[in-house]
């Protein structure tokens, strides 16, 4: 069940190709999949990049944060990952809006795709905006200017495209007067929120796939739960997209940071296994 | 030796014996260590055979109660667990989690005037199905040959487990769609591990899946497959739709969404299902709250201030808006929950929840009730007091004040029926409106019994094997209607 067929690395955002052939058959762009590397961890929601109905396998890039997703960059080709649930999340809603940009950063570069994808064949002229640190740390390139009218870049030092951050761009892009009828971000929530901002002034409709801490991501358990526009929705199954200009961010941000302390917990009880493990080696 | 009923009256009911609370609020373990032998003969010894037997209408899957205590006097345990289970699946689950205060035991003559005395069924129930599976007696049963109907139940918890068991006994073939990793629904996730161990869930399970059931984990249904799709692409004959009640509710008051303030289902369910109460070693991690608020009077608000004493708390307060007698919560559970230390504000209900600059909880003001007038449900209603409130300190809320129905398969259903509050419509046997759809348990009720639940699944068992035969009779029968197997099931 839901071996690991293929595996690389991209600085530390983790591209795995898993089986799951009903997953592969009937998920759609803008949903997401719950894993588990084994039983001991964390349930990691994960938006699929991709996915073949042929071949039953669905691709997903998975940033390494924390001890569960440690873990998952630590697998091989041919584990088996222990749980792979899916699809959730309610899919993103595909429809010729126009132009349409689609603003994304670390593994929301991945989970973007697929999204883009849907917008071109729904006969958009799409528009891709990526950021990253370096040059270096951009992934699925070549598929994302498969799919694009223009791929445009932000780098933190300036070592391809502008010399900033998604919102920079896109910014720009509004001052000369770029039409943009519609607007999709993925990536960490201060890029979402900064993205939105830059879309506000100019009132383009603009969807931002939420990651609030979930739990069973089938509306069981509230973990997710997001503030927009007043009202409490759950990210996991009336998300993860929500109107980025309704989105109350400080709680969302707020909300995310809840367990930092269990966090450290966690990594320093990992480092101790690890230096039992060693130890243990040493006297073998 | 034949006891006369005066002897049988004069014996007092058999408690069980318990971890001492000072010892248990410190650990998951369970709370009860069930009967000795000699205990539960002796309880046994105290039921007088009546004639009437109301303990059984007393029942929702009717146990045949006399005849399994008198196999208990008589030493034939296994036998008496075996007898139980031609009525209900999972004796071991419901000697612990049935309310029988309010069932078979509320109408035993020996509790006429005070249920505390009447025959300790459910104690029976649970040593017997415990001595069974303890002492590797468990029995396959029989089986009757295939018929070549396929069945899919969704929803591992109590009453798919009862529609799968009942079904594969009469010749199904039966997979189960489960949206976790670990079956059992709310016996994994909702009930903790010191009032149901979950090894006992495992084994009740693993019994299902030697009599042939097939367990698909990880598998939302309405996500993965639609209803219609179970029928359509996969060759079901009949869908049971036992999915659980689903969305939390949250006390619609300033400060719900501040860090700190959960809905009881999570917590639970981190505790629980993810084990965060082994936590590092198992990874998802659990805020320890110092002082414990939680909001709610049922059986998941008990559960919830049971967990947090045992996670570390100092201080657990139980916040409900009524009276002690209206506790939905079942008396004993009340009992260990006070035993445990853990406080009761009766008569209040919070206004708000306070913040730090964080944004974290760190304390709540509530206002006083009184009771009123009767409502609908016959209980006093609560009124509030004005101007009368009080305030106290809590850095972590759970809330337990009920939930509303999952949409996940109804709005992927889109013709199937519906109440106004999004539960399944069904008849008195289990059957929507839908052909061969059916439904039972909290997805039609709302939040109820694992009893309840398990009744509701033996009752859509029975229609759907009606159904399907009637079908066999009269559609599947080959043009002609000269031969085959329509004839031979005669």
């Amino acid at each position: 069940m839901y071996e690991l067929i293929e595996k690389s690395e991209i600085f530390n955002v983790h591209k795995m190709v898993i089986k799951a052939p009903e997953i592969a058959s009937s998920i759609k762009p803008g949903q997401f999949v719950i894993i588990m590397g084994n039983e001991y961890s964390e349930r990691i929601p994960i938006t699929a990049s991709d996915w073949n109905t042929d071949t039953g396998a669905i691709t997903l890039y998975v940033l390494e944060l924390g001890i569960s997703t440690l873990e998952l960059a630590r697998m091989k080709v041919g584990d088996s990952l222990y749980v792979v649930t899916g699809p959730l999340g309610t899919p993103s809603e595909i429809k010729k809006y126009g132009t349409v940009a689609l603003g994304s950063g670390c593994y929301g570069i991945g989970g973007i795709y697929p999204i883009a994808k849907a917008c071109k064949e729904a006969g958009n002229k799409v528009i891709s905006i990526i950021e990253a640190r370096y040059s270096s740390m951009f992934y699925h390139e070549k598929e994302l200017h498969a799919v694009s009218d223009q791929v445009l870049y932000a780098t933190s030092d300036g070592s391809k495209g502008k010399k900033g951050k998604v919102e920079d761009v896109i910014g720009e892009m509004l001052e000369k007067g770029v039409k943009i009828d519609h607007a999709f971000f993925m990536g960490c929530t201060q890029m979402l929120e900064r993205c939105s901002e830059a879309t506000r002034p100019y009132a383009i409709p603009t969807k931002v796939a939420l990651n609030s801490i979930m739990l069973d991501g089938t509306g069981m358990c509230g973990a997710c739960r997001v503030s927009v526009g007043g009202e409490t929705k759950f990210a996991c199954v009336d998300g993860p997209e929500f109107d980025g200009h309704k989105v109350d961010w400080k709680e969302l941000n707020r909300r995310r940071s809840a367990y930092t302390e269990q966090e450290s917990v966690v990594y320093q009880s990992y480092s101790h296994e690890c230096m039992a493990e060693k130890k243990l080696r040493q006297e073998l | 030796m034949e006891l006369t009923a005066k002897e049988r009256m004069a014996i007092e009911r058999h408690g069980m014996a318990e971890q001492l609370p000072d010892l248990r609020n410190r650990n998951f373990e369970e709370v009860p260590y069930g009967y000795t032998p000699e205990e539960a003969v002796a309880e046994a010894q105290r039921c007088l055979s009546c004639k009437k037997m109301q303990c059984i209408s007393g029942c929702p899957v009717e146990v045949p109660i006399p005849e399994f205590i008198a196999l208990v006097a008589e030493k034939k345990f296994a036998e008496a667990a075996r007898l139980i289970k031609t009525k209900n699946v999972l004796p071991a689950v419901c000697g612990r989690v049935c309310p029988q205060e309010t069932q078979c035991e509320e109408v035993c003559v020996r509790g006429k005037k005070d249920v505390t005395k009447a025959v300790a069924i459910g104690n029976l129930e649970r040593f017997v199905a415990d001595y069974e599976r303890e002492n590797n007696l468990m029995e396959v049963p029989e089986i009757k040959d295939k018929n070549g109907f396929k069945v899919a139940v969704i929803g591992s918890g109590p009453s798919g487990l009862t529609v799968a068991g009942d079904l594969i006994k009469l010749g199904y073939e039966v997979t189960i769609y489960e949206a976790f990793h670990r079956g059992g629904g709310v016996l994994v996730y909702g009930i903790p591990e010191f009032r149901m161990p979950k090894k006992i869930v495992e084994k009740e399970i693993g019994a299902l899946e030697d009599l042939g059931v097939k367990i698909y984990y990880n598998s939302v249904i309405g996500r993965l497959h639609k209803v219609d799709d179970l029928f359509n692409i996969l060759g079901f004959n009949a869908v049971y739709i036992g999915v659980g009640a689903g969305l939390p509710i949250f006390l619609d008051i300033p400060g719900k969404n501040l860090n700190g303030v959960f809905s009881a289902n999570e917590y639970l369910t981190r505790s629980n299902l993810m084990k965060s109460y082994l936590f590092p070693k198992y990874r998802t991690p659990m805020i320890i709250g110092k002082k414990v608020a939680v909001l709610g009077g049922g059986n998941v608000a008990m559960d919830s201030a049971r967990t947090a004493i045992r996670l570390g708390a100092e201080k657990v307060t139980i916040v409900y808006r009524r009276a002690r007698e209206q506790m939905p919560a079942r008396a004993a559970e009340v009992h260990h929950a006070e035993e445990e230390k853990i406080e009761f504000r009766l008569l209040s209900s919070p206004v708000e929840i306070y913040g730090n600059g964080e944004g974290w909880a760190t304390g709540m003001k509530c206002q006083r009730y009184e009771l009123g007038e009767p409502d609908e449900s016959g209980r006093q209603r609560p009124v509030p007091i004005k101007d009368s409130f009080f305030e106290f300190d809590c850095d972590q809320v759970l809330m337990s004040i009920g939930g509303q129905a999952n949409p996940l398969i109804t709005s992927t259903t889109p013709d199937m029926k519906i109440n106004k509050w999004g539960y399944i419509e069904v008849d008195d046997w289990g059957r929507t409106n839908k052909e061969f759809v059916y439904a039972g348990g909290d997805i039609v009720t709302g939040a109820a019994t694992v009893i309840s639940a398990m009744g509701a699944g033996r009752r859509a068992a029975k229609a759907i094997h009606e159904d399907l035969m009637k079908e066999t009779d009269e559609t599947l029968r080959p043009p002609g209607g000269e031969t085959e197997e329509g004839d031979e099931e005669k």
